[in-house]
Order: structure tokens, then C-alpha cells, then sequence
């Protein structure tokens, strides 16, 4: 029988077997008024599974009072309880609010939670989740609102309240002409009782002012044009202390002895803070070292590298990431444990007209967020108070309490905007290190700075990984075929004691979902120890399944001879739903109901069909020029990205144009959509062409944006369009942060194999097509 | 003791003079639209304009600034309507926005020097700004729009 895995969260929290050995670290208990999103089907079963927001910690909140306040003037505060990261939430998340109580969004303020997922709802913004399960809460606050301003006006005027309405921030009453600002009835809507979630009207969607329009701008748009905006690095407490730290090299290390004779020295020295070395399994524990506190960031600075410190580099000292990748190819041409297999793949392979295989690497990639990780502290009167920018405040909130010994109630995370989160924000190891600066100095304010290299040298690396796949085809050039073993330390290896193998969260991020229409398939995971921190990064494990997918995908159609846009339709196959649980040992995509958010290969075609046609797909090219396709489905969305390059003579690229299609569902604030999708496509093409990190003696061999790469302006594509496919608000939003991500490294390199002819299986691409 | 004019207003500064203006700026005036992202003048966060030039303030020692004078994001214009952070609003450009004052920066000191930059300027003077987020297509149509292109 398949297992339904249902979420992970960055709060540690995941499926049943794994939260007994997470509860000690990160339990929070707590019950909250969650929105019921289970499907009919389960509603009766004893152990029904929670699907979707109701799978993840504390649900969600739809009651108005704790979101939704109105000033005297008019003015409307709506709360924002998720984190922003540059994905538009601060945006989009109220303004589904505004739409709905007919608020004016001229006049609507943000205010933004603190960690607090017992009053808010689940507040782990990631897995691309935010609009996806908050749209239906939203949408309730906003009517439960905009209901009670309508029957607080009645009430004044005594009319039924069938004949008032509400309308862009007032209330009207037809028939007399009345009219009644939100400012003028919001302290007697109040008052009122919120009505039952079941007896809420939620707008017609074509009556939405706001929702799925254009035109909408950032409401933070003045403060980060203008230097106001603030981030986790930009905090200053009043007599604020500054501190950096000294973490050990390798991950598991230790410091032996230290001698802070010269530090002390350094004009502005406050004080050293020993950080205690973490136990393992980490999960988000600071790593541990030396903390130099300063009267500014400098001092601390200067004090750090005139630190003398004897490290015991610990049981990862030898990890070398070139001698592992080699390690790792090996075991993927091994058979792997099964994770799922139809039919008979060697007796298949052994009747095809043609064998192909192919060996996909991806090295090690950091998130490299533009603002370094940073925390700000203080602990008055037994009371912590921590500011800073993560993606988990309530995880935050957990490990900081737990580090302090304080009760719940006595520790609050502030969140700031983020500098960038594409999950290295969901590990608040530095908030912790906040706290325990704090902490070793009496409880004064003091703000932990992470400098660009302790970022590349102590951060949650996106998995490395070996990707072996093999097809036979038969006389027509038809997949008979398909076998793919997946090699990759996971992000488990930070929970459990070396679990080695892939979870089911990583194996469902395109793996074992794969849809593509073949009789006899062998999918498997081979074992991967994990040397260092493997976190999650921006559509995860997506990224190695879907460059070897659907690069070999593209080496398929041309060993068929076949071109690669009508090749992988075939592969593909007619339109239908494909029943991947009923397929895998173990089943989980991304938290959702399948009946809800099934695979449906008609939304695959749909979006090859749209980026193909936009790029003019089969169009005469410019010599030199080559264009490559891929598509994916991840976080419940649908992207096909067509990339155009143009090699030079040098093997020089540039990239002239890329197409992404979209079907993420209807949209909330479309202009975002076309924002993370123009964002993925930078990240992807850095992936592509320039990002790794390697190891040698266990450390990370690259320190800044010098040695560690990045895509900038020179080598971003000349144009981006984005192409949404149109949906209207029957059906379910899909995710936006992550999913166009994954399909632009093998677009990329598939336009490189068009333009010269050469394949490209280990990223990053760098100088391997140069003649220079 | 230095001396110098930052947003148009006299500072002096009797600290340690290798001390870069990134973190006299934010640690010691509390100016922290100027963003810390590398500390090695290869991301651009910390642009900031040196008499009208743009700057890595990262890598400029205080003692470098001494009789000269800083403009830093929040005092790139008064109101915070100069031309570059308009169309930067209008086009939506930032995503986090973290290295957006940076960017800002670099554009305007680009616009002064070159008030109609074609693309291949645009991309060589926006080089050093790192944008992690990708907003990189935004950026250009925004200094068009600024340039009244």
C-alpha cells in the first residue's frame, strides 16, 4: 500500500515517523480555528490525511480580528503573517484581503506578524505556499469584514441589511443615498460577532477589483527605492553591540583552544561569546565557535581575524567533492533501491532497437542571498526580543526558546523584510546565535553579522547530485524503455543519523512523479552519505531530476532523429490524469491532494504547446544560434521554458530570448508571477552556466561573489517573456516561487547541444563549449 | 580627524581611519540604505555616489573620503522622487529590494554621465550589481524609462 507523506515544514515538522524524532527539538503544541480544506472522500476516516494547508503546522486563522483593523480615518491595516522574500507576499497576501472587504487599496497599510503561528496560522513561507493556501483564509477574513461593516451600517440606519452594500472602503444604502466611510462603522462592526465561516458570501470573481488584475504596485516599493526599507542586517537597537563569529571550517568541527589576546586588543573590543558546539543530527543548530562583540561592525571584524584558534575539524574533514562525485556516478550505475517500476524494463532494454544512456552531475550550490544572514537580540527582564530576517519566524521562536531555556511566551521574533530567502532563511541558525550573543552579554542588544564569506563557508547547501538514466527505444524511435537512478545526500541527513537515501519529499520533486507515457519503468535511489549541511534551495530537488530528465530527453529525440518539442509530446502521451500514488512506495506532492491538484499531462502539453508557439519554435535561426526546451511540473505548477542562445565563434554565449509558459492556476497579482518567473530564469541560467560550491578537506573552497558566481546583467537573457496561461477561479492555484526554476538549466544546455552539437551533463556549463 | 560631507551635512570622524565608509555609514551614522553584501567591491550592494562618482563604499577606507562628499540612497533626492527611483517604482522592479538602493545608485551616476545609454552601456555600467533575485530586465527598462527612452 502507499504511504501518504503528507508535509515537511521548515519547522522540522513532516510525516508521523519523523516527527517522533523531531518533537524534543521543535514541538510547539497549540490549537488553532484552521479552515477545513479535507475532502469529502477523507472526511470520515478515522485518521483522515490533512491535505494542503490543513497538513501543515497550525493550519491557518481566518478569523478578521486578529488580521484585519480599521482607523478612524479610514485607514486599513491588514496583517501579513508570511515572510518576504522579493516573492510579492507583502503584496498579494493583503490584497486578497482588500478585495474581498472591499477595502481601497490606497488605503490599506501592512503590518507585518511576528512569529506567532498559534494566532496566525502556519507562517513557513516555503514550498511555495503563501498564495496557494492562504487565497481561501484570506478571502474569508475579507468577507467576514466587509459582512460585519455591512451589518454594523444597517444597524446605524436601521435598514435591512440586504439593501446596504459594501464598496470600495464605504458602505451605501441605496434607496436613501446614505453613505458611511469603513473609518466612521468600523468601531461598531467591532462589536459584532464574526460570522460563521459557512454563512460568509465571498465575491463573485467578477466582481474582483484587485485580485488576478494588473497594475498593482509593491507596497514596498517606496521604501526600498527610497533606502527605508529594513532587513535583518539593517537593525540597529538602541546601544545596539556588534558581533561576527568564528565558525568552525568543517561542518562537525570544534574549537580546541582559542587565544583572543590580540582581539582583545582591537580598539572597540567588547567581549568573546563561546557559541556551544551543536549536537548531531543539526537541524538548524548554530554550527558553534568563537563570537567577537564590538562597538561596530568593523571592530568586530578586525577582532575576529586576530583571533588564534585551534580547530578540531571532526569526522567530515576528508570530504572532497571531487572524489565523491566520482564515488556518486559509480553507485548510480548500480542498481538503486526501487522507489517504483512498471513492466519489464530489462526485458524491454533487451528488445529495443537503440540502448541510450546518460550521466547527469550538479555540484553543490549556495543560496548566496543577497543580504548575508543577520540577527539582532535583546533580553530585558527575562524577556527576549529577537529581529531578524527568516522565512520560519515560528521555527525561530522554537529554537531560540529552547536555547535560552525561556518559557514561549517570553522570547518574540520579530521578522524584517528579507534580503532573499530561496530557502537558506528557513534555517534560523543565526537567530539562535542572536540570542546566545545576547545572552553571554548580560542581555544587552547585539546584532550578529554574517559576512559574505561565513555565508559561503557555513551555509545549507543544495544537494550535489549523480543522475544516471537509460531508454531503449524502439524501430519507430518510441520510449520502450525508461530507467533513472537518483544519487543524492538528503536534507534528512540534518534530522536522523545518515538516512542515505533520498526521502520521499525529494524522490516526489520529479523523480518518482514522472508522467511520461512509458510501459516499462525502473526507478531507483542508490545510497549517498551527506559530508556537509544540505538544505533546501529554491525548488530543491527538482533541479537534478529535471536537468537529467529532461536532458536526456532531448538526447532521446535526437538519437531518434526526431525533433525535441514533438518527441516529448509523444513521450508525454495523450491528455490524461496520471495516478502517480497509485505508482510509488511512497507518496507525496508537495503536501497536496491528488484529487485536488492532480498530474495532468493536458496542463504539461498545454504549456509546451504556449512557450513553443511564443519562442516560434522551428523557426530559421541565425547560425550559431540554437533553441532548447524543457518542461516541468513542481510545487502543483506547470512550466516550459525555451531558451535561444547564440555561441560564437569563441564558444562565447550569449542568450538573445527565453520563453517560459506558466499554468500555475489563476493568479493572484499576475505582475509577480511574471516577476519570480523572469527571477527563476536568472537563478537558473547562474546554475546552468557558472554556480558550485566544492569541498576539499571538508571545507568549502569558494569565499565571495568572486570564486562563487553568480548570472549578472551582462549575461541575462537580452528579453524574458512570460506567458500565463489564463484559468479562472474554479480551479486551485498552483506554486509561484520555485517552479521555473527547475525546466532552465536543461532548456539552456538543450539550446547548447542545438547550437554545437555538443551535450553538456555536469554543470556548471562554464568554459566547456569555449575554443578559446 | 576626518571631515566630510554626507547627504549635504558636515560629519567628523575620529575613529579608526581604515574603517570603510560602508560601516561608518550604517554602524556609525545609522544610514543603512547603503546595503552590506560582499565587503570585496564585487556586488555593488553598497554603491554610494563620491562628488557625484559612483562608489563601492565597501572598499573605501574612511580616510579615502576625507574632504569629500557622500551621497548615499536616502539622500539620492528629498522626497525620494529623483528620476531612476520613479521608474523603478513604476516598473515594479525589485523583487526582496535588498540590493536595490545599490542598483539605484549605480543607475543614476550611469544617467548622469551618460543621460541616454544604449543597452550594451547599460549592461557594462550595471555589471557590478549583483541582483540575486533576477531582476535584471527590469533594471535596463527601468534606466530606459529614466532616460526618457
Amino acid at each position: 500500500m502507499t504511504k501518504i507523506v503528507r508535509e515537511l515544514s521548515a519547522s522540522g515538522i513532516e510525516n508521523v515517523s519523523r516527527r517522533g524524532v523531531l518533537q524534543g527539538l521543535f514541538a510547539t503544541g497549540g490549537l488553532v480555528l484552521a479552515v477545513s480544506l479535507a475532502p469529502t472522500k477523507y472526511a470520515l476516516a478515522a485518521d483522515a490525511p490533512k491535505w494542503g494547508a490543513d497538513g501543515m503546522p497550525h493550519g491557518t486563522v481566518n478569523d478578521p480580528r486578529t488580521f484585519v483593523s480599521i482607523a478612524p480615518d479610514g485607514t486599513v491595516s491588514i496583517v501579513c503573517s508570511r515572510s518576504e522574500m522579493g516573492q510579492g507576499v507583502r503584496t498579494g497576501i493583503p490584497l486578497i484581503v482588500a478585495d474581498e472587504m472591499e477595502a481601497d487599496w490606497s488605503k490599506v497599510k501592512i503590518v507585518q506578524a511576528p512569529g506567532d503561528e498559534v494566532k496566525y496560522g502556519n507562517q513557513d513561507t516555503d514550498g511555495s505556499r503563501s498564495t496557494r493556501h492562504f487565497i481561501k483564509p484570506m478571502r474569508q477574513i475579507g468577507a467576514a469584514a466587509r459582512m460585519m461593516l455591512e451589518e454594523a451600517a444597517a444597524k446605524r440606519w436601521n435598514v435591512p441589511v440586504a439593501e446596504v452594500e459594501a464598496s470600495n472602503s464605504e458602505i451605501l444604502h441605496k434607496a436613501s443615498g446614505k453613505k458611511l466611510s469603513y473609518g466612521e462603522i468600523a468601531a461598531e462592526a467591532a462589536k459584532l460577532d464574526v460570522p460563521a465561516t459557512d454563512k460568509l458570501r465571498l465575491k463573485d470573481p467578477s466582481k474582483f477589483r484587485y485580485i488576478g488584475k494588473e497594475g498593482t504596485h509593491l507596497v514596498d516599493g517606496f521604501d526600498i527605492s527610497t533606502g527605508r526599507a529594513k532587513y535583518g542586517q539593517d537593525i540597529r537597537l538602541p546601544g545596539t553591540k556588534y558581533a561576527v563569529i568564528a565558525r568552525p571550517p568543517v561542518m562537525g568541527g570544534k574549537v580546541v583552544s582559542f587565544d583572543a589576546t590580540e582581539a582583545k586588543k582591537v580598539p572597540g573590543f567588547v567581549a568573546i561569546v563561546e557559541i556551544p558546539a551543536p549536537t548531531f543530527p543539526l537541524a538548524f543548530q548554530p554550527s558553534g565557535g568563537i563570537a567577537v562583540v564590538a562597538d561596530n561592525t568593523w571592530a568586530a571584524m578586525k577582532a575576529r581575524d586576530a583571533l588564534i584558534i585551534k580547530w578540531d575539524d571532526g569526522p567530515h574533514a576528508s570530504y572532497d567533492s571531487a572524489a565523491y562525485r566520482t564515488a556518486m556516478e559509480e553507485t548510480a550505475r548500480k542498481p538503486g533501491v526501487s522507489l517504483r517500476k512498471e513492466g519489464d524494463f530489462a526485458g524491454a532494454m533487451a528488445s529495443a532497437d537503440k540502448k541510450v544512456e546518460g550521466d547527469y552531475y550538479i555540484p553543490h550550490i549556495a543560496h548566496a542571498t543577497m543580504e548575508p544572514p543577520a540577527a539582532s537580540c535583546q533580553i530585558v527582564d527575562g524577556k527576549a526580543e529577537v529581529w531578524t530576517s527568516v522565512q520560519s519566524p515560528q521555527a525561530a521562536h522554537d529554537l531560540v526558546t529552547k536555547y535560552l531555556g525561556f518559557k514561549p511566551e517570553d522570547v518574540t521574533v520579530h521578522v524584517t523584510l528579507l534580503g532573499g530567502g530561496f530557502g537558506r532563511r528557513s534555517k534560523p541558525d543565526f537567530a539562535v546565535e542572536a540570542a546566545l550573543v545576547s545572552k553571554g552579554i548580560g542581555g544587552k542588544p547585539v546584532k550578529v553579522v554574517w559576512t559574505r564569506e561565513d555565508d559561503i563557508h557555513n551555509g545549507f547547501y543544495h544537494t550535489v547530485s549523480a543522475e544516471h538514466l537509460e531508454a531503449g527505444l524502439d524501430k519507430d524511435g518510441k520510449v520502450i524503455a525508461w530507467r533513472h537512478n537518483s544519487v543524492a545526500p538528503t536534507i534528512f541527513s540534518l534530522f536522523a543519523a545518515d538516512p542515505k537515501h533520498e526521502a520521499a519529499l525529494e524522490q516526489g520533486m520529479g523523480l518518482t512523479d514522472n508522467p511520461f507515457d512509458v510501459k516499462n519503468v525502473s526507478i531507483e535511489n542508490g545510497e549517498a552519505e551527506a559530508h556537509t549541511k544540505i538544505g533546501w534551495f529554491r525548488s530543491v530537488s527538482n533541479i537534478p531530476h529535471a536537468f537529467a530528465i529532461q536532458s536526456f530527453t532531448a538526447e532521446l529525440a535526437a538519437a531518434a532523429g526526431k525533433d525535441m518539442k514533438s518527441f516529448i509530446l509523444d513521450l508525454i502521451g495523450p491528455p490524461r490524469i496520471v495516478n502517480i500514488a497509485g505508482m510509488v512506495k511512497e507518496f507525496w506532492d508537495y503536501g497536496e491532494n491528488p484529487e485536488v491538484h492532480p498530474v495532468d499531462t493536458a496542463r504539461l502539453r498545454g504549456v509546451i504547446e504556449l512557450a513553443t508557439e511564443k519562442a516560434g519554435w522551428g523557426r530559421k535561426l541565425a547560425p550559431g544560434h540554437g533553441l532548447g526546451l524543457a518542461v516541468h511540473r513542481s510545487f502543483v505548477t506547470y512550466v516550459a521554458t525555451v531558451v535561444e542562445v547564440a555561441v560564437d565563434e569563441k564558444g562565447a554565449i550569449k542568450i538573445p530570448r527565453v520563453d517560459v509558459a506558466v499554468d500555475c492556476g489563476p493568479t493572484v497579482n499576475p505582475d509577480r508571477v511574471r516577476s519570480q518567473m523572469e527571477g527563476a530564469v536568472i537563478m537558473g541560467l547562474g546554475i546552468a552556466m557558472m554556480s558550485e560550491i566544492s569541498f576539499k578537506d571538508g571545507k568549502v573552497q569558494q569565499s565571495n561573489f568572486d570564486d562563487y558566481q553568480v548570472l549578472r546583467i551582462g549575461d541575462a537573457p537580452r528579453e524574458t517573456h512570460v506567458h500565463i496561461v489564463p484559468h479562472g477561479y474554479d480551479i486551485p492555484l498552483g506554486g509561484v516561487g520555485e517552479p521555473g526554476v527547475p525546466p532552465v538549466a536543461p532548456a539552456m544546455l538543450n539550446a547548447v547541444f542545438a547550437a554545437t552539437g555538443k551535450r553538456i551533463r555536469a554543470l556548471p556549463l562554464r568554459q566547456q563549449v569555449s575554443k578559446a | 580627524m576626518f571631515t566630510l560631507k554626507v547627504n549635504g551635512q558636515a560629519q567628523q570622524f575620529d575613529g579608526d581611519p581604515t574603517m570603510p565608509l560602508l560601516w561608518y555609514l550604517r554602524d556609525e551614522l545609522g544610514l543603512t540604505g547603503t546595503k552590506f553584501g560582499c565587503g570585496v567591491a564585487a556586488c555593488g550592494a553598497c554603491t554610494v555616489h563620491i562628488d557625484g562618482e559612483a562608489v563601492r563604499a565597501c572598499r573605501t577606507a574612511i580616510s579615502d573620503v576625507n574632504g569629500k562628499s557622500v551621497t548615499t540612497i536616502e539622500g539620492l533626492d528629498p522626497e525620494g522622487n529623483h528620476p531612476v527611483q520613479k521608474a523603478w517604482r513604476e516598473v515594479n522592479v525589485p523583487q526582496c529590494g535588498y540590493c536595490q538602493a545599490g542598483q539605484i545608485m549605480q543607475a543614476s551616476a550611469l544617467l548622469k554621465q551618460t543621460p541616454h545609454p544604449t543597452d550594451a552601456e547599460i549592461d557594462n555600467a550595471m555589471y557590478g550589481n549583483i541582483c540575486r533575485c533576477g531582476t535584471y530586465q527590469r533594471i535596463r527598462a527601468a534606466i530606459k524609462q529614466a532616460s526618457g527612452a
